[in-house]
């Protein structure tokens, strides 16, 4: 159990995440405008999304079936009948003075995802439930001084909210949450997961109570854009929240706004009235029905999900819990972590090729800046260069200085390793030469190693052998000829 | 040949088919008596140019024999239908100047059939009245007067405008709405011929809305033909408008065959109501015998929920029109008034200052009936009970094939008169509502005059998309009727 | 149950409308009447009676999702009452 202390005693922390995912589409929910990011504005703004007078919803197909797919994978239940309502409030950039959303029967009910925490345990967290709803547009309040700039491009944009149950209890955990849940919807490929950009939203219902107690009253901390944010929001929150509590004060259940700069929230102008949004099914839109087949169809071209991939990477390949989990995190990484597993032998070994892919790869990744497709390193080349060192070709530790090359140039590895003559010597008469020169140049060594009793200078003489060969001569092999010929 | 602005809309086609007139002509007679009568207030916007370009380019299509279904003839359409290029109003000052840079699937219809538009016509704000008189550019005059007295009249609403206009002989026809009897109660204050179809059956889109789940959009005419090609011209599934039903537009006209022999027409006994004219009872006889007379089988039914009709729509109709009339909020166009300068000063005083006092008294209402702890006792409510006036209906209709009630409990009223009470005004809809919340086609036709000489109504109500029974019963019943009084100063 | 001026206050409120102190009590009055009137509704037996969703009997139809619509950024600024390189202009909101 992960509690904080106060001075009057522990607290635990319960969180419930909200996240607004923006749900890849050409189009928009209710309109035939597009849905790309970055565009003029106003310049993808159709009649019905700038709610003209007597405009009307017609529903997109794909954005039911990327909620259908994502309800799927969050292992949840699919509501073949479902209702869009009205959310009734005024704000410039709610063209119509309601937002289309899901209220009482929401398109996805419950589910249940699994995450990861750092000391290698998992833990499931619920799904209560995902909706389908509009975006809203842009407001711009900092062009000008007095006033404020609106661009309706984003209104009317489909937004799935997923809506956890308060089964959080560290920002530790929430992060995790995150992530995941990120990872599956760009698996599936309902979302792109881009917090910065706002495809990702999330908002933070925080609240504290006495382990074993009662749920206190909770705040809201909307809108922040990055996981790290909301980690930082969790914590400046629980510990706003156990100061008041620790001095006998009472939480009021409000809105915050996150201030990334300052790392801490504010209350949100308070409103007189709670929100009332008088909710009630759209007139305009009959309720939503999914066909039994057509969600089966859905469900049997989803790919293969995240979870149960790393339980397959650990069971046909062996890899351990943390490595599947570092190759599973993006879809297309464990794409090319399999490709390079495929070699024109048979299958390369899985272990060689997760270190290889996990670490040198992965590392040259991020060095660079490339991505998987701009690489100059393809899978192939890559699972070239480790056929080499599987077949001995060549050294492990040369291998490194080969991939450098590779990466720099292009070039195979068979190439590289022919132009630089890094050929790993295993023909044991020329090794045997080579220890032969060094133990008859070295008889104060021999002496220290006095035939196995210091077994430290066995480590120099290899170390020696390998210079000597530019570190080209097996280091197995090497070692098994010094043993001998040094006796002992 | 009778005044060219006598003839009717089927009349009028038939002879510009023969050749035997232009759409020229035709539509300079109608712009001349549009500009003639604007005494009447019943246009917000004329448009002679419009009008006069669009009969050259019908009477050039003619020629080429490539003429539409409704080519050259001059019609009017009711303010709340978006024309592209030209002002549309709703009713209202809070549209301000709005410039619809699109048309509505359909004015777009009838555009494509090649009708002529005269110009926009006069309604109660927003759809939302039963007299006219809450219209931000004033009033509209029937052209009927009680005899005797030359006190101006209301010609119904909310499409009173359209009403007033086909009345007059200004215009061969007219589009209307209607959400709770907006084109059925003008017609019968009017004099004229109104048919509301079955919801979905016309697409909404375009239209400005008011209650999203009763507005359907439907032909005025002076006679039954008349309704029935209108509406052939305006009707058709639209994919931009989720509540369109995918059916086939039939040959509207080619109902109208003359012939309901073997045909049940149900009497529902609960439209007997206190306080109902006897002359409104003696109409309704009438029709009963003029119908049985024609060889239909008559009997009562009972629709048990017609009482809870009224107040189930003043709580459904306000609610929705709350939530729809939220975007006439001065941002994005119409009316901006600045307040103190703050974006919420902003919001209240754009909207205090556009809307009128009855639009303000409906969102209030459908605010009201919405809000957090109301729900269920009011909107949810109303649902329910909407549901139960549905299911009585439709077991009604599985014992007879067409209703037949009177369209309202009065005569046109003076202008004026009904505006202290909000009730009773609503209660001018008590025969008209129930077949709006059921989403059925009703058609109201003159029928017979008040001892004060003004038309009175009779209503029929069929099964949903059954509208040509309703239309064939229609024509038969007018012709028995035989309606041919004039307003005062009309007659040819 | 009736409608009192905070009441109306409050829907006011919600829905944007600005109302003059002194229209306060008459249209209070004039609410409360037309509620008295819906409230008859209670007298409605509806157990078991689900809310009508819709007269309309077809399922909601579906669109395909392709670009159809946009690119229309004079007609949407058209009738703008303030409007700047491209954008609604409104008073500035202090969030």
């Amino acid at each position: 159990m992960s509690l904080i202390k106060g001075e009057t005693g522990e607290w635990e922390i319960v969180i419930g995440l909200e996240v607004h995912a923006q749900v890849i589409s050409r189009s928009k929910l209710f309109s035939g405008a597009a849905t790309d990011f970055g565009a003029d504005p106003n310049t993808q703004v159709s009649l019905v999304d700038a709610a003209m007078p007597g405009m009307l919803p017609v529903l997109n197909r794909e954005c039911v079936a990327q909620a259908v797919r994502t309800g799927l994978g969050l292992n949840a239940k699919i509501n073949h009948e479902s209702v869009f309502e009205r959310k009734n409030y005024f704000y410039p950039d709610l063209p119509q003075g309601y937002q289309i959303s899901q209220y009482e029967k929401p398109i996805v009910g419950e589910g249940v995802i699994s995450i990861d925490l750092a000391d290698g345990a998992t833990k499931q967290i619920g799904i209560e439930r995902l909706h389908l709803e509009q975006d809203a547009g842009k407001s711009l309040h900092d062009q000008d001084p007095r006033k404020t700039f609106v661009d309706l491009n984003r209104s009317g944009v489909a937004l799935m909210e997923i809506v956890s149950r308060p089964d959080m209890r560290s920002a530790e955990e929430a992060g995790a949450y995150l992530r995941k849940l990120r990872t599956i919807l760009r698996y599936l490929g309902t979302c792109d997961g881009n917090m910065e950009e706002g495809s990702m939203r999330c908002d933070v219902n925080l609240s504290l109570r006495r382990p074993g107690g009662p749920l206190g009253t909770r705040t809201e901390t909307k809108n922040v854009n990055s996981i790290r944010f909301v980690m930082q929001a969790i914590e400046y929150e629980a510990r706003r929240q156990m100061e008041i509590l620790e001095s006998g004060g009472t939480i009021v259940q409000e809105t915050r706004l996150f201030d990334a700069r300052k790392g801490e929230s504010r209350s949100m102008r308070s409103k007189e009235d709670a929100h009332d949004y008088r909710y009630f099914p759209d007139p305009d839109l009959l309720p939503l029905e999914l066909e039994g087949d057509w969600v089966e169809s859905l469900k049997a071209a989803l790919p293969e999900l995240p979870d149960v991939k790393k339980a397959r990477f650990m069971a046909d390949f062996g890899l351990s819990a943390y490595d599947a989990g570092v190759l599973v995190a993006e879809q297309a990484n464990a794409a090319f972590y399999e490709r390079v597993l495929q070699g024109p032998k048979g299958r390369r070994d899985p272990k060689l090729a997760a270190n290889w892919v996990t670490g040198n790869y992965f590392g040259a990744l991020n060095a660079s800046g490339h991505s998987l497709e701009s690489a100059p390193v393809d899978a192939a080349k890559l699972g070239g260069l480790l056929d080499l060192v599987a077949d001995g070709t060549v050294s492990s530790r040369l291998a490194k200085e080969v991939f450098e090359a590779m990466w720099e140039s292009g070039k195979e590895a068979a190439v590289i390793v022919e132009e630089k003559g890094l050929k790993q010597i295993t023909d044991s008469g020329a090794i045997e030469a080579i220890v032969d020169d060094i133990i008859a140049r070295n008889p104060g060594q021999v002496e220290q190693y006095a035939g196995g009793a210091n077994p430290k200078v066995l480590g120099w003489f290899v170390g020696q052998v390998m210079k000597a060969s530019q570190g080209k001569a097996n280091p197995g092999q090497v070692n098994g000829i010094l043993k001998r010929k040094l006796g002992g | 040949m009778a005044a060219l602005t006598h003839l009717g809309l089927a009349e009028a086609r038939d002879l510009l088919v023969r050749k035997e007139l232009s759409s020229v002509e035709l539509t300079e007679a109608h712009v001349r008596a549009v500009a003639a009568a604007r005494g009447l207030n019943a246009f917000i916007t004329e448009t002679p140019d419009q009008a006069m370009a669009a009969a050259r380019e019908s009477d050039g299509r003619r020629a080429k024999g490539e003429a539409g279904l409704l080519d050259g003839l001059p019609i009017a359409i009711k303010d709340l239908f978006c024309t592209r290029g030209v002002k549309t109003t709703a009713g209202s000052r809070i549209l301000g100047n709005f410039v619809p840079p699109y048309e509505s699937t359909v004015t777009a219809n009838l555009w494509r059939a090649g009708a002529v538009m005269l110009g926009k016509t006069n309604l109660d704000e927003f759809a939302m009245g039963s007299s006219n008189m809450t219209s931000a550019f004033g009033g509209v005059e029937n052209p009927w007067r009680r005899r005797g007295d030359n006190r101006p009249l209301v010609p119904g609403g909310s499409s009173g405008g359209s009403a007033a206009a086909v009345a007059a002989r200004i215009a061969l026809g007219a589009t209307g709405t209607d959400t709770g009897g907006s084109i059925r109660q003008p017609a019968a204050f009017s004099g004229i011929t109104g048919l509301k179809p079955t919801y979905g059956r016309c697409s909404r889109w375009g239209v400005i809305a008011f209650a999203s789940s009763l507005d359907q959009p439907g032909p005025m005419g002076r006679s039954v033909r008349d309704c029935a090609l209108l509406l052939g011209g305006m009707a058709g599934h639209d994919p931009k408008d989720s509540t369109s039903v995918p059916r086939p537009v039939p040959d509207y006209e080619a109902a109208l065959s003359g012939d309901i022999r073997g045909l049940t027409v149900g009497i529902p006994k609960e439209y007997r109501v206190d306080g109902m004219s006897a002359e409104i009872e003696r109409l309704w006889d009438q029709g009963i015998d003029w119908l049985k007379a024609a060889g239909a089988n008559v009997r009562e039914v009972s629709l048990p929920h017609t009482t809870y009709a009224l107040p189930t729509y003043y709580i459904i109709a306000p609610a929705e029109a709350s939530s729809n009339l939220a975007r006439y909020d001065g941002v994005r166009y119409g009316l901006r008034e600045p307040g103190e300068g703050t974006l919420e000063s902003l919001y209240e005083t754009t909207r205090a200052a556009g809307f009128g006092d009855e639009v303000k008294r409906r969102i209030l209402i459908g605010t009201y009936v919405l809000s957090a702890g109301y729900y269920d006792a009011y909107y949810n409510k109303a649902r329910q009970v909407r549901s139960l006036i549905a299911r009585d209906f439709a077991r009604a209709f599985a014992e007879v094939d067409v209703l037949l009630t009177p369209t309202a409990p009065t005569a046109a009223f003076a202008m004026g008169e009904n505006m202290d009470d909000p009730v009773a005004m609503y209660l001018n809809d008590v025969f008209t509502v129930p077949a709006s919340l059921a989403g059925l086609p009703g058609l109201s036709l003159p029928a017979g005059l008040s001892g004060e000489g003004l038309p009175l109504g009779l209503q029929l109500i069929g099964r949903a998309f059954d509208e040509e029974t309703v239309i064939r019963v229609g024509g038969v019943l007018e012709a028995a009727a035989a309606f041919d009084a004039l307003p005062p100063g009309l007659e040819a | 149950m009736s409608v009192d001026v905070e009441t109306v206050a409050r829907i006011a409120r919600l829905a944007r409308l600005r109302i003059e102190p002194e229209k306060m009590e008459p249209l209070a009055r004039e609410l409360d009447g037309i509620l008295h009137w819906i409230e008859q509704l209670q007298d409605v037996d509806t157990e078991g009676v689900a809310p009508m969703t819709s007269v309309v009997e077809m399922t909601l139809p579906l669109r395909e999702d392709a670009v159809t619509d946009g690119g229309i950024a004079e007609d949407v600024l058209a009738n703008a009452p303030e409007a700047a390189h491209g954008f609604f202009l409104v008073p500035k909101v202090v969030e």
